[in-house]
């Protein structure tokens, strides 16, 4: 294949990690592999060089408009005037979709969604996506004319460095957005998180329903700081307003994989499954024996959350 | 200027007394409990059972209903797709506290992917006169998830995504953005497409009353033909895409299961010092 072009986000100077992890597969796929940035490209061109892109187009500063329209526009119209990419590969994520959804319409291509394996066949690429909570895998090749559009999963594939040199920044206009710019970001808020990110963490804690009452969400805290980890949550409890969305793990929320996942108070929801069979170890403690979490658990324990974790709490402190 | 004109032009100008049309997008799906199967021959979702709304869709379709009772005047309207003429989860909507449904139904639709699916909708939606445009930001039985920005630019409206929170400002939208880091807020004007996160706003339940009084809504069932949408971008052709394979994905082996004698802790300690965690 020809050209590969891959959306890579950027927050304080770093490259998102989905960014390096489709650099990294899009460069085992095609000859070129260059970047699409919406900000500035300098800061970020030797990170995305060291994976394998060798130009980065960026829109430089948006401002305080939303990434989607802009960049969206600034692709279409970079195609139209000639760019001539087989496929853009986006990351799942809030920009990413935005991006896709609005280019998908400007070019008048299908975007291939919740890829998690890129494969090429006959000259052009087959994405593969998990489907009834990951039991099938679903393959579909972009058949249409112009350029293939994907929305890739985070995790799908490890970031590798390619030991390329700085990608060359190229500028990327921005056109007139009409009333579709529209939209003006008036303050950014950080939540405040201490500990690993929840996508990136080696142990990953998460609560759900069985443990009763959102009060009860700091064991699954205190377990996860004890063991370096992250804390998760099913749906379930990120609907009932015990934590914040943030912590979510699942088809709608994040994927994670991490080394050690344990699910306390968890059924196994297909919703939730699809967010972490992914894992390395799944420890799963619940008092339903029936429940399909255990299907997928390496160990399972048929107990009460509120008996075991304290103990386990209890144990790993006394360890020091 | 007359005194009645003086008090619609003062009226206008007060942020919450502004009348309020919404559309929600509200999919009809398979009951995500017994989900069903691929159909051998198009490799699609089987969809001829009875369907119900997208959980998904309730929370947009919550948050319109409040933001038309606090602007005092306005229309609730849903908008939905389905291959065959399925009203059940749409009435769900309507028992809820929505005025109205659009239902595009055609036997051509069957088939349809994401972007022809945006463009039916945005279709539909051209008929309304909506100040706000809502929808999931993803469904529960595709979760493609580009839909709603597909809509926004099909219409060229500005749009604001992933919203965990939304006020009514006058002809301006307030929202809170959900982001990688946190959230943005974020402000603009109307007439805009937002999809919502669930935690937008607590759905309600239908009342009894709510469910009798949906019966009599107003639904209004069109077919392609009446919309501004061409056959060939619907369907299976419309795609752009083929698919190429399906098959059962590797299953994960269960492992040990024990049953927690008050030392069950001790057999995840065990565990977590062999993955050297511990």
């Amino acid at each position: 294949m020809g050209t590969i072009w891959v959306y890579a986000e950027a927050s304080g100077g770093q490259v998102a990690s989905i960014s390096l992890e489709l650099l990294t597969r899009a460069r085992e796929l095609a000859d070129t592999v260059e970047a699409v940035v919406g900000g500035e490209g300098e800061p970020v061109a030797a990170e995305l060089g060291a994976h394998g892109a060798t130009t980065v187009h960026a829109t430089g500063d948006l401002g305080d408009g939303l990434t989607g329209p802009a960049v969206a526009s600034a692709i279409a119209a970079a195609i139209e005037g000639g760019a001539a990419p087989d496929a853009v590969l986006f990351g799942t994520t809030y920009d990413g979709r935005d991006v896709a959804g609005r280019l998908s319409v400007k070019l008048g291509v299908p975007v291939i969604t919740n890829i998690v394996e890129l494969d090429q066949a006959d000259g052009s690429l087959v994405g593969t996506e998990p489907v009834f909570g990951g039991t099938v895998n679903v393959s579909t090749r972009f058949s249409g004319s112009g350029v293939g559009l994907f929305l890739v999963r985070p995790k799908s594939f490890a970031a590798e460095e390619s030991g390329g040199g700085p990608a060359a920044v190229s500028a990327l206009p921005v056109p007139d957005l009409g009333a579709t710019g529209a939209a003006r970001v008036v303050d950014r808020f950080a939540e405040e998180s201490t500990g690993p990110k929840l996508d990136e963490a080696g142990v990953v804690v998460s609560g759900g329903r069985g443990l009763g009452e959102a009060e009860k969400y700091s064991m699954i805290e205190d377990l996860a700081k004890l063991l370096g980890g992250a804390a998760g949550a099913s749906r379930a409890i990120v609907d009932a307003g015990w934590v914040p969305y943030s912590h979510q793990v699942g088809q709608t929320g994040k994927v994670v994989k991490p080394d050690v996942y344990v699910a306390c108070g968890i059924s196994g929801a297909t919703q939730h499954m699809v967010g972490m069979k992914g894992s390395k170890n799944i420890i799963a403690i619940n008092k339903d024996a029936e429940a399909p979490i255990f299907g997928i658990a390496d160990l399972g324990v048929v107990g009460d959350v509120h008996k075991v974790i304290p103990k386990l709490i209890e144990a790993l402190q006394a360890r020091g | 200027m007359n005194p009645l004109c003086l008090v619609l032009h003062r009226w206008g100008r007060v942020g919450d007394l502004h009348a309020m049309d919404i559309v929600v997008c509200v999919k009809q799906i398979p009951d995500p409990a017994d989900p069903g199967e691929l159909d051998s021959e198009t490799n699609t979702l089987k969809r001829d059972m009875k369907l119900i709304m997208d959980e998904s869709d309730s929370y947009g379709v919550e948050m319109a209903l409040q933001l038309r009772d606090a602007a005092g005047e306005g229309e609730v309207t849903l908008v939905s797709m389905a291959p065959h003429e399925e009203v059940n989860g749409l009435r769900s909507a309507l028992a809820m506290g929505a005025d109205k449904a659009i239902l595009v139904s055609d036997e051509a639709l069957a088939g349809t992917d994401a972007l022809g699916t945006a463009r039916v909708l945005a279709a539909a939606i051209g008929r309304t006169q909506a100040d706000l445009i809502l929808a999931a930001t993803e469904s529960s039985d595709g979760y493609t998830g580009t839909v709603p920005e597909q809509v926004a630019e099909l219409l060229g409206l500005p749009s604001v995504t992933f919203a965990k929170e939304i006020q009514a400002d006058g002809g301006e939208v307030l929202v809170k953005r959900q982001t990688e880091a946190g959230y943005d807020e974020v402000r603009c004007p109307l007439p805009a497409v937002v999809s919502v996160t669930a935690g937008v706003v607590e759905p309600r339940y239908p009342s009894f009353k709510g469910i009798m009084a949906a019966k009599s809504k107003p639904m209004d069932q069109v077919g392609i033909a009446d919309l501004d949408v061409s056959l060939e971008q619907v369907g299976w052709a419309g795609g752009g895409q083929e698919i190429t394979d399906v098959s059962p994905a590797p299953e994960r082996e269960a492992g040990e299961i024990i049953t927690d004698e008050g030392d069950a802790h001790e057999r995840i300690i065990a565990l977590l010092e062999e993955l050297r965690i511990v």
